[in-house]
């Protein structure tokens, strides 16, 4: 096992590499001069040329590159344009709020799916697995973005419940979720977002399980007369670490395509921040911001492996 | 409905003469067992619907679709002849529905039948000839998959700029990786068969080996994964312009719709989601046909 684990950060190693030079060449998609969209538009002739040189835009690219990364492993990341702030300082103080509803979304989702999957399972092709099956269509169907409006008019214009948009009191700078007058706020993006790993977490139960339920041992198991509650938590241990990495999977997923849900909730997150950033084209906010969520998706699929490796002994990997 | 895995086609017909049993064909199989799914028929017609109405946008809609009007704004659904109301800036809701749908389809459905092409290129090659060509090829696909979709998207539009252009090329390139690693999962399995090794043996160049062997095998998993995609893509593709990076107003489209009416959420809701409804139908249509497609053609997921 342990040559695995060795093995597979090792692997991890080229694709974080990979997904650096990606983020590099970001800024030479942007149009016009590379330099110019990194810093603000008011720069005379001659300050520009110090700053080409400065930032090494006068060497070849793979310097350029070079020169980059090793800025970017030092945890700089450059200055935004428009707020003056270090990127790195804005997109950490961002990540904590997209994780709170990542998870929470991924643990309603979660839960969601294993009852609905595991009863679907029980009942592959009788109205309860059918019923189920629709629903989890339904929720990988679902444009989110709408959802979140939909929400919003039913729970926040029309019953007046919930409120529509923002994470509570400005400029609170911890989120506690267990203060409901805080928590409140983050209700309706979790459901909102939860609607996706729904529909997926919910299709791997329902053939983790129902897998499962068809191999001997669970035949074994009945003829020596156990009740289906006994079976059931023979099945679902099985089936638990495959659903628990889609699991992994679905937050990577989730922290990483934030910015669907939190443009249309104004959650202070990193979609938000790059949903800004795109509309200002503070480009290094944009690069530093999809550098973080991409390397963090890397790490969590990482975990997500070794973690299942740790955990399921059937898997034999080496 | 074959959840079960088997269904009524899997069964042999009662042969009249059972000296000559009569065997089907796979595509007279495929033919027979959609015959009996009727979820996935009627969905194919609601997209055969869908796609009728975004043609003939010009002829059915009853207004002009960028036509502008102060006093008819946010008008709810039935005012006079507004059968599905007015948007923010007074323009029929209606008209802007029909011509709206052929922005969203062609922006959702033309990346994937692009990245098809290139990445079912890429996944055929890498697969056929393996060895390093192969590792270059799919070490490059895995960079771009440690990027989240919705990440990806984003990303390059963002960067290039928004436009329905930039937008295709933005998820053209995150289907790509993905259709590539099917398609070459697809030939490494089919060019170790022994057909393919016959033909080999007997001298057959590498393109008719590919051509005539190889690609008949591949494209149905390429094309039903592919299909899945389309409800992706349409949700992408719609998420994109609902953040300003994809069709550029003035011109319909179901995700710009909405990210603009959201403006006048408080005034008339029903309208304000009208099309999401319609991103909502044909993602669902798309996911169901797909599905039904792939149990009819018996491909493993």
């Amino acid at each position: 096992m342990w040559v695995y684990v060795a093995r597979r950060l090792l692997l991890a190693v080229p694709i974080a590499l990979g997904v650096t030079v990606i983020c590099f060449g970001l800024v030479f998609l942007a149009p016009g001069d590379p330099l110019a969209s990194l810093i603000p538009g008011d720069v005379s002739p001659a300050d520009l040329a110090k700053m080409r040189q400065l930032y090494g835009f006068d060497k070849p690219i793979p310097v350029q590159y070079a020169l980059w990364l090793g800025r970017a492993v030092t945890g700089d990341l450059g200055v935004s344009l428009q707020t003056g702030r270090p990127v790195l300082a804005e997109v950490t103080g961002a990540i904590g709020n997209t994780f709170v509803i990542a998870s929470g979304a991924v643990l309603l989702a979660f839960s969601l799916a294993f009852i609905l999957g595991t009863v679907a399972a029980y009942h592959v092709g009788r109205p309860a697995d059918r019923l189920a099956t629709a629903a989890a269509v339904l929720g990988v169907s679902i444009p989110n973005y709408w959802l979140g409006i939909v929400l919003i008019i039913v729970f926040a214009v029309k019953l007046n419940i919930l409120p529509a948009t923002g994470m509570g009191s400005k400029g609170s700078t911890s989120f506690n979720i267990l203060d409901w007058a805080q928590a409140k706020y983050a209700v309706l993006p979790i459901i909102t977002m939860a609607m996706v790993p729904l529909g997926i977490i919910m299709r791997t139960t329902r053939s983790a399980v129902a897998e499962v339920l068809n191999q001997d041992f669970v035949q074994m198991l009945r003829a020596k007369g156990l009740g289906p509650v006994a079976i059931l938590r023979h099945s679902v241990r099985n089936a638990l670490p495959q659903m628990l990495a889609v699991m992994g999977l679905q937050l990577g997923y989730l922290v990483g395509g934030s910015i669907l849900i939190e443009t249309v909730f104004t959650w202070p997150g990193t979609g938000f921040l790059l949903n800004k950033a795109i509309l200002t084209r503070d480009i290094p906010v944009i690069q530093g911001t999809i550098l973080v969520l991409a390397l963090n998706f890397v790490a969590i699929n990482l975990a997500v492996d070794l973690i299942q490796t740790a955990v399921d002994p059937r898997i034999k990997r080496t | 409905m074959s959840d079960r895995g088997i269904t009524i086609a899997d069964l042999p017909d009662v042969p009249e003469n059972p000296a000559a049993l009569r065997v089907r064909s796979y595509w007279q199989t495929v033919r027979y067992r959609l015959r009996y799914d009727y979820v996935t028929l009627f969905f194919l017609a609601v997209l055969a619907l869908v796609l009728m109405t975004a043609l003939l946008a010009p002829e059915l809609a009853p207004f002009d679709p960028t036509k502008t009007s102060t006093i008819n704004r946010m008008k709810p659904i039935g005012y006079r002849d507004f059968l599905l109301g007015t948007d923010e800036l007074g323009r029929d809701m209606l008209s802007r529905l029909l011509w709206g749908g052929r922005a969203s389809l062609t922006m959702g459905c033309g990346p994937v039948a692009l990245a098809t092409l290139i990445g079912g290129f890429l996944g055929i090659v890498a697969g056929f000839i393996g060895g390093r060509v192969n590792m270059a090829i799919m070490r490059i696909m895995d960079v771009f998959y440690a990027f989240p979709s919705v990440l990806l998207a984003v990303a390059i539009s963002g960067i290039l700029g928004g436009g329905m252009a930039n937008g295709m090329i933005a998820l053209t390139l995150v289907f790509i990786p993905p259709i590539c690693r099917v398609a070459e999962s697809a030939t490494t399995q089919v060019r170790n068969l022994d057909f393919v090794e016959a033909a080999r043996a007997s001298g057959a160049p590498a393109l008719s080996l590919i051509l005539h062997h190889v690609l008949g095998n591949v494209l149905a998993p390429i094309f039903i994964y592919a299909s899945s995609l389309v409800s992706v893509s349409i949700l992408l593709a719609s998420g994109l312009s609902f953040l300003g990076l994809g069709v550029a107003p003035p011109t319909a489209d179901w995700g710009l719709m909405l990210s603009t009416l959201r403006a006048a959420l408080y005034v008339q809701p029903l309208v304000c989601a009208l099309p999401g409804a319609a991103i909502l139908i044909v993602s669902l249509s798309f996911n169901l046909v797909s599905d039904g497609l792939r149990r009819a053609m018996d491909v493993k997921a």
